[in-house]
């Protein structure tokens, strides 16, 4: 059984990387077009006016926070809309009749979008590297953060495809929930910038933990502590994990 | 052995339609079985509980001695599908479509190249594998589906019309297939609105109206039941004054045609006795409707 569940599993993979794969000019090309942009406006046109950062040139100071936005929108988009469009299509049931378990079907979309997250983190920070002095401060934080942040995103946006209804739907919690979420999470900015309120009311915001926890890998500085923001990442894939399976488990949005 | 064994099967919609009743159904392995019924009557229901796509309300399936529930992947790999709606991926190339399902059941890549290479040569798609699903025709999209649902070479097919839409030249060359995987030991479900489909193909019948099964047998029984039939009898010569025959009614309906309802006591020796005697010569002569047809109507009329 194992050896089934294997094969299912990297077919599933494949296919969704073949996926992305096709539609390259829609998946792959844009982050690099839009954070080569970012990087020459803020890091290079207005980041030479802003100067340093927590002891870092402005553009190196940003591109930890760049290359995860990338992360993090990327692994979202690829499972949202390959999910969703699974079930528009009604191809989602080549998967339900055979017999591949839940779980089996939800690692396969988030093994998906964390193969989208991750090529398109390695193409921005090759993008970044012609543009910053890029140094890696701990190869096992930078790692585990950028894997960990993706399989979370690719979790959410799962969820998120099985209560769309429409395409619309699949287009709102990127456009209002997570791009706020990500401009406010310190990508550009520490927040020992802000006042002491706007500093406990960022804590609220999850992807600052993420933001600075991949800091810390690249730069070896963070507004928070490693271990906690490790921690939050690692509750929130564990919750969104067991959310989405009992979702399948009842058959939201894919059976009647 | 039983292929399929429902038991006191029960789904009620979250709107509370109550789509299936508490039905009990056996069909046993390597039969070609029919199971018909009007619009809403519950054979989508039954079809989709069985290949997992939709939620039971109560009850228990058996496929091939699994428990849906409590072994869902060894019941399941038993069983391929051929739904009524087109549900592949339409941007999807062909031979990937299949490669895939193949690989979903576990089949290593390789093997599948081979197994969707075969099925697509045995179905005509052949020459298209790299188009993409959204390119084929309306018949090429039903045998691709077949195609995708045999590759991992299940024991029990399920069709759900599958031949709905396809011209007549496809649906005869379909309906040899799905015989010859029949006759190679294939367990076959089939539900219809071709009755004349069920007819030559099926060896038992289930018909189900209003969530409940009203008739479980064999064809031939089936049909035995018939008690009347109407033919449409074409002659060598027009017809001015159709002759009265003791027994028949007779209807004119063409210059030189017309219609006979003849009960089944009265048997057809009879009848061309009488029109040999009355000096008319018959050309040709065919039933009037489907014998199932005429069944399946008062059948599904009377419970109604």
């Amino acid at each position: 059984m194992i050896t089934t569940y294997w094969v299912a599993f990297r077919t599933l993979i494949i296919k969704e990387i073949l996926r992305f794969s096709r539609i390259w000019v829609q998946t792959l090309l844009p982050p690099a077009i839009t954070m080569a942009l970012y990087f020459i406006i803020f890091g290079k046109l207005i980041g030479e006016q802003i100067g340093d950062m927590e002891g870092f040139r402005y553009i190196n100071f940003i591109v930890p926070g760049l290359i995860l936005m990338s992360v993090i929108s990327n692994s979202y988009a690829n499972t949202v809309s390959s999910f969703y469009f699974s079930r528009w299509n009604k191809h989602i049931d080549e998967l339900l009749i055979a017999p591949v378990p839940n779980w089996l079907i939800l690692a396969g979309f988030v093994g998906g979008g964390v193969a989208r997250g991750v090529s398109v983190g390695i193409i921005v920070t090759i993008v970044a590297s012609f543009f910053s002095d890029l140094a890696i401060h701990s190869y096992a934080v930078t790692l585990t953060v950028f894997v960990l942040t993706s399989i979370l995103f690719s979790l959410a946006g799962f969820i998120n495809g099985v209560f769309a209804n429409n395409f619309d739907d699949i287009s709102i919690i990127p456009t209002f929930v997570l791009t706020p979420l990500t401009y406010l999470g310190g990508v550009f900015y520490s927040i020992s910038l802000l006042s002491d309120f706007w500093q406990t009311v960022s804590m609220a915001n999850p992807v600052l933990y993420m933001v600075n926890a991949f800091r810390y890998g690249l730069l070896g500085v963070s507004d928070i502590s490693l271990p906690l923001g490790l921690s939050i990442i690692i509750g929130f894939i564990l919750a969104l994990g067991f959310y989405a399976l009992s979702l399948m488990r009842r058959g939201v949005g894919i059976k009647s | 052995m039983f292929a399929v064994k429902i038991t006191d099967l029960t789904k009620r919609y979250a709107k509370g339609e109550e789509a299936l009743k508490g039905i009990d159904l056996t069909v046993s392995a390597g039969d070609f079985f029919a199971l018909l019924g009007p619009n809403g009557a519950g054979k989508s229901t039954t079809i989709g509980i069985l290949s997992s796509l939709v939620n039971k309300s109560s009850g228990t399936i058996e496929v091939f001695g699994h428990d849906l529930e409590k072994e869902p992947e060894l019941a399941k790999s038993c069983i391929g599908l051929v739904p009524q709606e087109f549900n592949f991926n339409q941007f999807e190339p062909v031979d990937e479509i299949l490669i895939n399902q193949a690989g979903f059941y576990g089949i290593p890549r390789a093997e599948a190249k081979q197994r969707a290479e075969h099925y697509l040569k045995k179905l005509s798609l052949w020459d298209k594998r790299k188009a993409q699903a959204r390119e084929l025709s309306g018949g090429m999209k039903r045998r691709l589906m077949i195609a995708r649902a045999l590759v991992h070479n299940p024991k029990l097919l399920i069709l759900d019309e599958p031949t709905a839409g396809v011209d007549i030249e496809i649906r005869r060359s379909m309906w040899s297939f799905l015989k010859e995987i029949n006759q190679a030991g294939t367990t076959i479900i089939l539900t219809t609105h071709y009755l004349e489909e069920a007819e030559s193909l099926c060896r038992n019948i289930a018909i189900i109206d209003k969530g409940v099964i009203i008739e479980n047998t064999s064809m031939t029984s089936m049909l035995r039941r018939l008690n009347q039939e109407v033919f449409v009898l074409d002659t060598e010569d027009a017809i001015d004054d159709l002759p009265t025959l003791k027994g028949f009614e007779l209807t004119q309906v063409g210059e030189s045609s017309f219609e006979v309802s003849v009960a089944k006591e009265s048997g057809l020796n009879r009848l061309f006795s009488a029109l040999n005697e009355a000096d008319i010569t018959v050309l040709s002569m065919r039933n009037k409707q489907n014998r199932l047809e005429q069944l399946f109507i008062d059948m599904v009329g009377k419970k109604s």
